[in-house]
């Protein structure tokens, strides 16, 4: 594996379509049998971890507090449930396409991803962790052990929103994810993430400054946010001009949904 | 060694520990009721369970499905909520082809047994995994939601199953049971297996290098080119239309053409990269697109067609261009479409093999009578050395008529002596195949002040890609259908029909009138606005009526059911216009419109014979049998012939056995396209049924209207109080184990067009309006249909559980061709880039149905594939233009088309 020919094998849902495009089959290590590896959501004194192989469709029905419910929304928009029953968390963070839905979500958990090889252990925040499209700090010779997320306070709440050209089994023109934390009337915190208009999926740090403190009834100005953090392509589901305008209206009308959401 | 319970039983495997669960299942255990679609998780065909809960069994590999177990289809029956299942699918016709039902199945039974009284919600999310492209998903939904009621085994009541009756498919046990065998389903022992290496080029010239080396290198593989095609190298839909070659020979016109054949056992072929063959290009400037192809000088692409030109149409009445400048108001639009992909859910598959100096090809195919002919061409022999055995066809939809795997299995066959099979994988399927044509069309319509059309121009050119296929057909097809259902006295059509570098256009559910329909619609609502005139009442004012004429000058019949749809939609369309300003009052980012798309479509082949013959007969053993050739594509023929048949002979449906398909038991039906089967082979089915019972009323000499029926070995005569056995056995038999045979015949009366395009195109029409009611999001751009009510004139529906059926996986494909679907050669070439709608884009539908009796149907009946397509996209389009006031002059409406539109920068 240090070597890079070996590839570690989750819940091979982005591995083995990509044999059938043609991509060249390179030897796999199952982790499924590593009882380290497994998948779990436990509570601890700090938040709550995942085991490397936490399926979405656990995410899903797991009891958690309402700040995760953008990560559940999104859990059940990853393929169709056969895909949610095999698809792991940190396989999506590591397979890093710009277009993982589960990505934006986690990232506004400000998810810690943990790594272990025979150098030693290592922690990175998730919004590190991807690098690029198909790109993470990840070396050859480390496995993703776990995540971290940290607990928040009672008044956190999330929400995810999707764009695609169709229901089900779509890949995202954009989404978004949102967690603010506060009250209608004082937003003490805002954390934003959009995926599938830049190389990887971003936090919008810009807008999240600008709307905390802010009374929730005016963020409608997140309508008018420049996002200078995203710069999405044109490709065969949409031109760049609208994904821009598109996440625009996205994170206006989330941010306007969660808020709406608070105590 | 690998460990896995399968079904209930443990089960060692001897496979790699890499190997696709999906392939363990086919290949080493024989569990082929799974299904393969994709390979890649988009299409859920291949759904089992894993420990109780739905996995894509191509994304499971065997090591971790160790000690796992592993429910399929076959598993089924014993499980009790799976079983109500089955029995609730077959009642509803929640499978028409049948290649997506097991793995429906299987989500849903991982729904029912967590949940046994879903939601619709519930059901969509659970089965929205799983791609259908026959149904619409609409009775799946029903079936799912409706399961209890078939927990006590309850089965559909047998009735005489006679025309318009709901009979339950007479294939359909084995759909969802797993036991049908589609064209990957069979393999005869020893069977090779073919890949084509296809070409990464659109334009290009190539030439081997050493490919004797090549071989020696390869021991136990043989590499097939265009020189070792034993016949002719070439095949096409028409004889003369013979342009597309089995093996590239050193020329290449299209992305995906197949450039070699590589053939040996399978992990000999895999193992061989195509960039392993010695091939040597020299890339030409490919002719994208209509313009490129026609510029002067461009290259060209046939010899025997100068300027890349294959074939014009022609439609002229009176003097159009006149008649326009006198009309008091007139409408014009220009509008252009892109490839569409069948995307059925079975890729190309079947093999060949050679006996003696004949030679058996076992295919998924909707025509076999066809490829028997092409075939024997390929191979230099004669159409009766060749055997066609259709298999089970996993969708069809045109996309399976011309020739994918046959040409390339069948020449390996014949020269290797060994049965060789092919199954294309998906990106395969979708690059090397054909689709809808491209358009670009311009047309303008006008009325007198009263509102009534005087005349229509229209002119379209279709991209036809590098081969001919059914591009002459949608050419000559469309300018008759171009004006729409109504009467216009002065019309001038005009199509061309172009050759370019893209990918092949063919046969796809309507020939080309979908997308003409889309532009009579947009001008049909334009007029009406112009004219101060409801649009419903418009259209209705200038429908097709019965005796009307149409543009080419013939008289309609009786059977002219278009006012009848207007009718039936209209108080439908008024709530909704009333719904909608309602709802658009209320302000907000979405708003409501609602639209109306009418059509009719010439059933059968335009003004060309297309005969269909059919044989019936008594069989030594005490059953009637239907000798059918024509296939049934998961659209129902087969169960909708038997239906006639038992009708016609005055027996219970459960009397009569079915032979379907197989050219060396069954005459030719011809193709299972144009929507002809019903009435053509309906027609055939009947008149051999009606020869067969005269032939034995007269033996028994009964009466015209005595009953007749099967008692054990005996055939009983009933006639009033008198009551005549006859044994069979006593029966000298006509042939073999046939007692008595019953022929029947029936080519639609059609008449040659003139060079105007005057005569009789087709025997008979459909009719069909439907409407649309769609939210539009004015800042996403995103449409949703809401609601759709479809009226068809069907003549009669011989089986109204497969009409609705028919309708609403035509409504389906509608609302994909118009907010969805566009095929981009080399960008969308597998289920993810390319989208067909799922279970969550199918708005709740309505179906009216309007029987309109054919005087020269089969009891009544005209057709129903393509004309459930036809009138949905207009609607659509017409809809959002009500929602929002945007003309959208390119589909898909994408989110990023309308948003574009509704800024006014329309792209």
């Amino acid at each position: 594996m240090a070597d890079g020919t070996a590839m570690p094998l989750a819940g091979g849902t982005d591995i083995l379509p990509g044999w059938a495009n043609g991509a060249s089959r390179r030897p796999l290590i199952d982790l499924s049998g590593v009882p380290d590896f497994a998948g779990r959501i436990d509570e601890d004194a700090h938040g709550w971890s995942f085991g490397a192989l936490t399926t979405w469709s656990q995410l899903a029905a797991a009891p958690l507090p309402p700040y995760f419910d953008a990560a559940k929304q999104a859990a059940l928009e990853v393929g169709g449930r056969q895909i949610q029953n095999r698809a792991t968390l940190v396989g999506n963070l590591c397979n890093a396409s710009p277009a993982a839905d589960g990505v934006t979500a986690l990232m506004c958990l400000d998810t810690v991803v943990q790594l272990r090889s025979l150098r030693g252990s290592r922690s990175v925040a998730l919004a590190d962790f991807v690098t690029g499209n198909r790109q993470t700090v990840r070396a050859a010779d480390e496995l993703v052990t776990g995540l971290a997320v940290p607990r928040r306070g009672q008044d956190a709440r999330s929400i995810f929103r999707k764009l695609g050209a169709r229901r089900y089994l779509v890949i995202s023109i954009a989404m978004v994810a949102v967690l603010l934390e506060g009250s209608r009337r004082e937003l003490k915190r805002a954390a934003i993430a959009v995926g599938s208009c830049s190389a990887r999926p971003m936090r919008v740090t810009s807008l999240e400054r600008e709307i905390a403190g802010r009374d929730a009834a005016c963020l409608a100005a997140a309508a008018g946010a420049a996002l200078p953090e995203l710069a999405p392509i044109s490709d065969v589901r949409a031109t760049s001009a609208y994904r821009t305008h598109a996440a625009r209206t996205l994170i206006a009308g989330a941010v306007s949904d969660c808020a709406a959401l608070l105590p | 060694m690998i460990l896995m319970n399968v079904n209930g039983a443990e089960r060692q495997v001897e496979v790699a520990p890499d190997t696709r669960l999906s392939g363990v299942l086919r290949d080493t255990l024989g569990l082929t009721g799974t299904k393969i679609g994709c390979d890649a998780g988009d299409c859920g065909a291949c759904t089992v369970l894993l420990d109780g809960e739905q996995v894509c069994a191509c994304l499971v590999l065997a090591g971790q499905a160790e000690g796992y177990a592993v429910t399929t289809v076959e598993g089924l029956q014993s499980r009790p909520l799976a079983a109500a299942l089955q029995r609730a699918f077959l009642a509803h016709g929640a499978a028409q082809c049948g290649i997506c039902t097991p793995g429906m199945l299987m989500a849903a039974t991982d729904l029912v047994e967590r949940n046994a009284s879903p939601t619709k919600t519930e059901v969509e999310d659970a089965l929205g995994g799983v791609l259908c492209r026959c149904t619409g998903y609409v009775k799946i939904v029903e079936a799912v939601l409706d399961h209890a009621s078939f927990h006590d085994g309850a089965v559909v009541k047998a009735g005489m199953g006679w025309v318009g009756e709901r009979l339950v498919k007479v294939d359909g046990q084995r759909k969802v049971d797993g036991t049908e065998k589609f064209g990957a389903d069979l393999v005869p022992d020893g069977c090779l297996e073919l890949r084509a290496v296809r070409s990464p080029h659109a334009h290009a010239r190539f030439h081997f290098g050493d490919l004797d080396a090549f071989e020696l290198a390869h021991p136990g593989v043989s590499v097939f080119i265009a020189g070792d095609v034993p016949g002719n190298n070439s095949f096409g839909v028409f004889p003369s239309h013979r342009d597309q070659p089995v093996l590239a020979d050193g020329y290449i016109r299209y992305r995906g053409e197949a450039v070699a054949a590589l053939v040996g056992p399978a992990a000999l072929v895999d193992a061989i990269a195509d960039g392993d063959l010695p091939l040597e290009w020299t890339l030409l400037h490919p002719l994208s697109g209509i313009d490129a192809a026609l510029e002067p000088g461009a290259a060209q692409l046939h010899e025997r067609a100068p300027g890349n030109v294959l074939v014009q149409g022609r439609q002229v009445t009176g003097d159009a261009a006149a008649a326009l400048s006198a009309c008091a108001h007139i409408a014009a639009q220009e509008f252009e479409t892109g490839f569409v992909e069948h995307a059925y859910i079975e890729p190309e598959a079947g093999y060949a093999e050679r006996k003696g100096d004949r030679i058996e090809v076992f295919v998924s195919t909707q025509t076999p009578y066809m490829d028997r002919g092409e075939v024997a061409w390929v191979l230099g022999i004669q159409p009766s050395q060749v055997r066609i055995i259709p298999s089970a066809i996993g969708g069809g939809f045109g996309g399976k008529i011309d020739m994918a795997v046959q040409q390339l299995v069948a020449v390996a066959a014949w020269t290797l002596g060994k049965p060789v099979r092919c199954v294309f994988t998906r990106g395969e399927s979708i690059a090397a195949t054909v689709k809808r044509h491209p358009a670009r069309m311009r047309a303008r319509l006008g009325c007198d002040a009263a509102g009534t059309l005087q005349a229509f121009e229209f002119h379209a050119d279709f991209n036809t890609g590098p081969y001919a296929s059914c591009g002459s057909i949608v050419a000559n097809r469309v300018p008759i259908h171009a004006m729409g259902p109504y009467r216009v006295p002065a019309v001038n059509c005009t199509t061309r029909a172009v050759y370019t570098n893209d990918s092949i256009a063919g046969a796809f559910r309507g020939f080309g009138v979908p997308q003409a329909a889309m532009v009579h619609e947009a001008l049909m609502d334009e007029l009406a606005d112009r004219a101060g005139i409801d649009r419903l009442e418009f259209r209705h004012r200038n429908a097709l009526r019965p005796g009307d004429r149409t543009a080419t000058s013939q008289q309609l019949g009786e059977s002219v059911g278009m006012r009848e749809c207007l009718d039936a939609l209209r108080p439908y369309w008024q709530a909704a216009l009333a719904d909608c300003d309602a709802f658009n009052a209320k302000g907000g980012v979405y708003r409501r419109g609602v639209g109306i798309g009418c059509m009719w479509y010439g059933i059968g082949n335009t003004s060309q014979p297309n005969p269909s013959s059919m044989r019936v007969a008594l069989a030594r053993h005490g059953r009637f049998v239907l000798f059918s050739g024509a296939v049934d594509i998961g659209q129902g023929a087969s169960t909708i012939l038997m239906q006639v048949c038992a009708e016609a002979l005055g027996v219970p449906v459960a009397d009569i056995d079915l032979v379907s398909g197989d050219t060396d038991l069954t005459l030719d039906a011809g193709k299972s396209s144009a929507s002809r089967q019903a009435f053509i082979s309906g027609n055939a089915v009947r008149f051999a049924a009606m020869d067969l019972r005269r032939k034995l009323l007269r033996y028994a000499e009964a009466g015209d209207a005595a009953c007749m029926r099967l008692e054990g070995d005996a055939i009983v005569f009933e006639e009033g109080a008198s009551r005549y056995r006859l044994a069979i056995d006593d029966m000298v038999a006509e042939e073999g184990e046939l007692v008595m045979v019953g022929t029947g015949h029936f080519d639609p009366p059609t008449t040659p067009l003139d060079e105007n395009g005057a005569g009789v195109p087709y025997a008979t029409y459909a009719f069909a309006a439907q409407i649309a009611i769609v939210e539009v999001h004015l800042a996403l751009g995103t449409v949703s249909v809401k609601r759709i009510v479809a009226a068809h004139d069907v003549g009669r529906a011989i089986n109204p559980t497969q009409v609705e059926g028919q309708i609403h996986g035509g409504i389906a494909q509608g609302i994909g061709l118009a907010l969805m679907e566009e095929h981009l050669p080399g960008r969308t070439e597998n289920l993810h880039d390319y989208l067909i709608p799922t279970f969550g884009d199918i708005p709740d539908i309505d179906i009216i149905l309007i029987e309109k009796r054919e005087p020269l149907g089969p009891y009544g009946a005209k057709g129903i594939g393509e004309p459930a397509l036809i009138p949905t996209a207009p609607a659509i389009l017409n809809a959002i233009h009500h929602a929002t006031g945007v003309r959208l002059e390119r589909i898909p409406a994408t989110p990023d088309r309308v948003w574009s539109a509704l800024q006014g920068r329309n792209t």
